[in-house]
């Protein structure tokens, strides 16, 4: 391969770092309405009066916008394929307020000043309600977060809003008591994770204008465009053809931008006045008022035999989804679904729970995606299981872990949100990644710990896999078109957020075309002018939409190839293309790419070549990884020092491999970020409090030594040539990597998140006490 | 985004007139670095600058380097004589302090005006003898500056520092490198031991029965330094708050005042 | 109030406000390179040069700024394309919202102190925050860049 699998820097690098318009606000008109949000100080209450008439009449403030302005039309704000799988439970503006932050109302004025004076000019009348807090007391509460009438779920996901369940899944195979009855060994533990931040460096912003055809022409960071575009459409009563939505470069995302923040407002803002309008959430909107990580509580029930083989799996979770139901039981399900088989051997597996709503700020996806939050009950768990059984985790893994060619039932059971799709893992380098792993961190020199005067060193490890967008649901598309002078024009739906994928798809379309990146120019993400694309999500962009580009490529490459044979006067079998001339083989004459696309353009039977293609996955085929941690505790403050981590990581062919390592690492010190440095903290009557970037601290350059990130041979077939995804798999080792090191050193075993010094100390008291 | 109202800008010509504008109203404030400013006041009628008076200086003296109110920390840490002092605890603690950025702009005088409890600077100038220098109120000592009840209204000119050959220890700890301390401690042994603990949460003090002890003493091992850090932990107050509980505290003054006294008697 | 400022070597008058900070005049007025992040100092996403002294441009009032030289990335193209370079070979470009103040903050890094080992590196940029990295591939192609003496 030329293109694919090389060095190949980002197509975009060097602009966006000389500083050329490209986010959204860079695109806001000069002259734009403000669009402000007047912000629930109450985690439940109804809104009994506004007086803004003061606010109103504000020079500059150009509108008040209360619930009294909008239909009740429900929508989900979740950017999902259609039929979403997440209640239609949010109106643009309701009389009830369900979390600190909710949208009350908003003004749109001239300025930001303006409206801040707009704001604080209105008094709002509240019946604050009892709200609740403890997502372990929702569900049955007698205090019913969502009692209207006009909600519904788009297909039965288990929504019970009067039980405050957002949605509910259960599943077994086999029969789990029975098993768990005729084991040796059988362990259970309870974990928690936090309601992880995302902290994407952009805030969320969008921008509308009408254009001159008179349509609302919408600028939006956001990884999901074209949902974007249903979802005005639907919540607004504005015709689908009536609206564009472009998605210009993103400031990170990992899924806090995959559903609709402020659009609705601005969309609606402007298509009443007729005048372009903005919003920017300020860092603490973003924080409060967008979304956060499921936190969840999973009890992890595991059987194993007397030689170590793994029986049963009982895995039984609460999701807390916050005040709305976005993305509620599609990421429950990941939690099973892209977990659970990595241990395929069993004879029994049952997951099931409950989503449950809360006054919290809402739950939305996030990177993993479920699955980070199951990996650490799983393998935390398995490491207790081996404790118990005496038996070294690296062997018991190796037994009983997942391996190429195998299948897990529960693949045929558990989509997500609906039935899955059975296969056979084509790829699956689990055991070289192990191998490989131990290697380079030293495993068999440092497991279980090495002990010093003021510190102990130990190590831990983790499997994890993922998935690669989800079978007969994510579609993707691409066109390309030829011009005069023989390059290319690639349109792809496809979001690029950070994560490379303009560059992988030029790659894809390069290398099929025989071409290098300059000659393929992409353009994405703009519901006019590129063909559909589910959007940057479940690890879709390059196995899904990678395939269509390399399906139109190849398209696009026969219909040259027509022409070519046409213009030498042979059939096409006998027509040889290497990228730049097509040579008739029997004549040997030549025609180059430039001349070709110019006559055809120009002089001669002129015509434009031009193909779109689309992908549909029939299979969703995992990436893998094994992570590795070395740390470095203190015997006295147990403060932990994080070394070395190790990644050794089967995604198939790495399109981009700088770009993949990238995702790899960048993903790594998020999971570190949730297993141990970013710590979620919420006050008594629902206030979050960690809501700045001063008391929320992500991992810093100083904070972790060392990463390697290294990948194994594999060639996917179903994948554009031979790749599997990479966007999520490594944020999933970290946390339960790192409570196993923690626990290989002291003992001690921490199953709440994020695993801090402190609690360990509490912890380490705890035991002592006890003897 | 609006985060900080202000009705005037005056630029002070001397630090009479900044003096005297910050006493006539009481509406009136002075700016330092203003960053933490913007973060903590919602409105102020007259926002006083002292740019124009040339507090931006180190001066070495024999005995003492005099910093001007308006030195940047960044200036403060990269100054070949503090890098030094005393084990350079003081280059340390300010280095400790957000990022680059952060520290061009925050100065020497916000960070002693602003008495703030989170303070990483503070315990480090405890122990370096640091002496206060104000337009009214002339010299005070820092340790009693931050005794008073009020912060006077008054303009600061600069600080002193006293230059001594001898050992000094800083540790911060912080979980993550940008964020507030749980705890800082930082001491000094020149003839005499100095010993101040930070962010207890509560602001920089200085542990003077503990270092009275220590200072009592002809001998210095292991035996008088866990007895120095019982009286500390007696002495210093720590308690909870979201960072940290105060029974964590107390793990972390204990260990690393121990860690520290051990150091600076090498 | 009328101030001038000088931006990228150009003197420009401007119309503020005294409470007005810098990165919002610089966007008001097309230097869209700096960009709003937090809002209170901590990821260094609007970091401008003061002096060639890289400062949090959300957190300066602009009306101090009078008579003194900023830079942002247009003001240090050449550099810019160096370091974009480096950072293309080793696969660190990701996002890139917060590239253009890592390129004010690595440059001023070079101005004082062309030898930076790595450690100093991270520790002269652990003010800028990145999400998206994993800061590694930075740290490599930052090296690069200080040893470019081209």
């Amino acid at each position: 391969m030329k293109v694919v699998n090389n060095l190949t820097h980002s197509i975009d690098g060097m602009g966006i770092m000389k500083g050329r318009k490209a986010f959204t606000d860079d695109f806001a008109e000069k002259d734009t309405l403000i669009v402000k949000v007047m912000r629930s100080p109450y985690a439940y209450a109804k809104i009994l009066k506004i007086n803004d008439s003061e606010a109103r009449k504000l020079e500059g403030i150009e509108m008040v916008l209360t619930h009294k302005d909008f239909k009740r039309i429900p929508f989900t704000r979740a950017g999902q394929g259609y039929p979403e799988p997440s209640p239609h439970d949010k109106f643009v503006l309701d009389e009830y307020v369900r979390y600190i932050g909710d949208e009350v109302l908003a003004v749109v004025g001239r300025s930001d000043e303006i409206c801040d004076k707009a704001l604080s000019l209105i008094k709002v009348e509240y019946e604050v309600l009892e709200p609740v807090l403890d997502f372990e007391t929702a569900k049955d509460n007698p205090i019913v977060i969502h009692p209207e009438n006009e909600i519904h779920e788009m297909f039965d996901i288990g929504f019970e809003p009067k039980r405050n369940i957002a949605a509910s899944y259960a599943m077994e195979i086999g029969d789990v008591k029975k098993t768990l009855s005729e084991c040796e060994y059988v362990i259970k533990e309870t974990f928690y994770t936090q309601a992880q931040a995302h902290v994407m460096l952009e805030p969320h912003t969008v921008n509308a204008r009408m254009d001159y055809q008179n349509r609302l022409c919408i600028y939006s960071a956001t990884q999901t465009p074209f949902h974007v575009r249903r979802i005005i459409s639907q919540g607004l009563e504005i015709p689908l053809s009536k609206i564009r939505v472009i998605k210009p470069r993103v400031g990170g995302g990992f899924g806090g931008k995959q559903a609709i923040h402020g659009e609705m407002l601005v969309a609606y803002v402007t298509y009443k006045t007729n005048k372009p309008a903005k919003m920017i959430y300020s860092r603490k909107e973003v924080f409060e008022s967008s979304y956060s990580r499921h936190p969840m509580r999973i009890e992890m029930t595991l059987g194993a035999d007397k030689d170590g083989k793994l029986k049963a799996i009982n895995c039984e979770g609460l999701s807390d989804t916050g005040a709305y139901g976005e993305h509620a039981l599609t990421v429950f399900m990941v939690t099973g679904s892209k977990v659970l088989p990595l241990y395929n051997k069993v004879d029994s597996v049952r997951f099931a729970g409950d989503i449950v709503y809360t006054n919290h700020t809402p739950a939305g996806a996030f990177r993993g995606y479920g699955a980070i939050q199951g990996n650490f009950a799983l393998e935390s768990a398995v490491d207790i299981l081996c404790k118990k059984m005496k038996m070294d985790p690296i062997l018991f893994r190796q037994i009983n872990m997942m391996k190429e060619k195998e299948t897990s039932p529960i693949f045929a059971i558990m989509g997500e949100g609906t039935a899955g799709t059975a296969m056979i893992m084509e790829t699956c380098k689990l055991e070289e990644c192990i191998e490989k792993g131990m290697e380079l961190i030293g495993w068999k020199d440092k497991y279980p710990r090495i002990e010093s005067k003021d510190k102990i060193r130990s190590v831990g490890m983790a499997i994890a896999m993922q998935g690669s967008g989800i079978p007969y649901i994510d579609m993707g598309s691409a066109t390309i078109k030829l011009n005069d002078d023989g390059f290319y024009n690639l349109m792809v739906g496809a979001t690029e957020i950070g994560q490379g994928s303009d560059t992988v798809l030029t790659q894809i379309a390069a290398e099929e075309l025989m071409t290098t990146v300059d000659k393929v120019v992409i353009y994405s993400s703009d519901t006019d002018l590129t063909p559909f694309d589910v959007g940057a999500y479940a690890s879709s962009t390059t196995y899904i939409s990678g395939n269509a580009v390399w399906k139109a490529a190849k398209e696009l490459k026969e219909k040259m190839i027509v022409e070519a044979a046409r213009i030498l006067k042979t059939n096409i079998e006998n027509i040889d293309f290497d990228g730049k001339t097509f040579t008739n083989r029997v004549s040997g004459e030549k025609i180059t790419l430039v001349d070709l696309s110019n006559q055809i353009t120009y002089s001669h039977e002129q015509k434009q070549l031009q193909v779109t293609s689309s992908y549909v996955g029939h299979k969703s085929p995992p990436p893998f990884m094994a992570g590795f941690v070395e740390i470095e505790i203190d015997k006295a403050t147990y403060e932990i020092d994080i070394l070395h981590y190790v990644s050794v990581v089967d995604c198939g062919t790495t399109i981009n491999p700088m770009l993949a390592k990238g995702q790899v690492d960048g993903a790594i010190v998020q999971g570190l970020g949730m297993a141990h440095f970013e710590e979620v903290i919420y006050g008594a009557n629902g206030k979050l409090i960690s809501s700045d970037l001063l008391n929320y601290k992500i991992p810093t350059r100083l904070d972790i030594k060392k990463l390697t990130t290294v990948f194994v041979d594999s060639y996917e077939e179903t994948g554009p040539f031979g790749a599997k995804s990479v966007g999520e798999i490594g944020i999933d080792t970290p946390p339960a990597a790192l409570a196993n090191a923690v626990a290989n050193a002291l003992g001690v075993r921490i199953t709440t998140l994020p695993i801090t010094s402190e609690k360990i100390f509490k912890e380490m008291r705890r035991i002592n006490d006890e003897k | 985004m609006i985060f900080m109202e202000v009705k005037e800008l005056i630029r002070a010509i001397d630090a009479e007139a900044a003096y005297t504008l910050l006493n006539e109203f009481k509406g009136s404030k002075v700016m330092a670095g203003g960053a933490w400013m913007k973060l903590s006041v919602k409105s102020v009628d007259k926002l006083i600058l002292l740019d124009d008076l040339n507090l931006d200086y180190i001066k070495e003296e024999n005995e003492y380097l005099e910093i001007g109110a308006m030195t940047s920390l960044r200036t403060m840490e990269m100054h070949p004589t503090i890098k030094s002092l005393n084990s350079g605890i003081l280059a340390k603690a300010i280095k400790s302090i957000m990022g680059v950025q952060v520290r061009n702009v925050a100065t020497i005088g916000g960070s002693v005006m602003g008495r703030f409890a989170f303070s990483d600077i503070l315990g480090a100038l405890l122990v370096l003898d640091c002496r206060l220098y104000f337009h009214e109120l002339h010299e005070i000592s820092l340790f009693d500056f931050l005794q008073m009840p009020k912060v006077p209204r008054d303009i600061l000119l600069s600080i002193k520092i006293k230059k001594s050959s001898g050992k000094g220890y800083f540790h911060k700890v912080s979980k993550t490198h940008l964020d507030f301390s749980l705890l800082n401690i930082a001491i000094t042994k020149n003839e005499l031991f100095k010993i101040a603990i930070g962010s207890r949460p509560q602001t920089a003090t200085l542990a003077i029965s503990t270092a009275n002890f220590l200072n009592s003493q002809s001998v210095i091992n292991e035996a008088i330094i866990k007895k120095a850090v019982e009286i500390a932990c007696d002495e210093i107050k720590v308690s909870t708050n979201l960072r940290a509980s105060k029974e964590y505290r107390e793990v972390l003054l204990k260990t690393y005042l121990t860690r520290g006294l051990l150091e600076v008697i090498k | 109030m009328k101030i001038n400022l000088r931006i990228n070597g150009q003197s420009r008058q401007f119309l503020i406000e005294p409470n007005e900070y810098l990165l919002d005049v610089l966007r008001k007025n097309d230097y869209l390179s700096v960009r709003r992040g937090c809002d209170n100092t901590s990821c260094g996403v609007c970091t401008v040069l003061i002096d060639n002294k890289p400062v949090p441009s959300c957190s300066v009032l602009a009306a101090r700024c009078e008579n003194k030289e900023i830079t942002t990335v247009e003001g240090i193209e050449k550099e810019v394309e160096k370091l974009a370079k480096y950072f293309g070979e080793l696969g660190a470009d990701q996002c890139g919202y917060c590239n253009p103040s890592m390129a004010l903050t690595v440059y001023s890094l070079k101005l004082e102190n062309k030898n930076a080992n790595i450690e100093e590196v991270k520790e002269y940029l652990v003010g800028n925050l990145c999400r998206c990295t994993g800061y590694v591939a930075q740290h490599e192609a930052i090296m690069k860049y200080l040893g470019d003496e081209s």
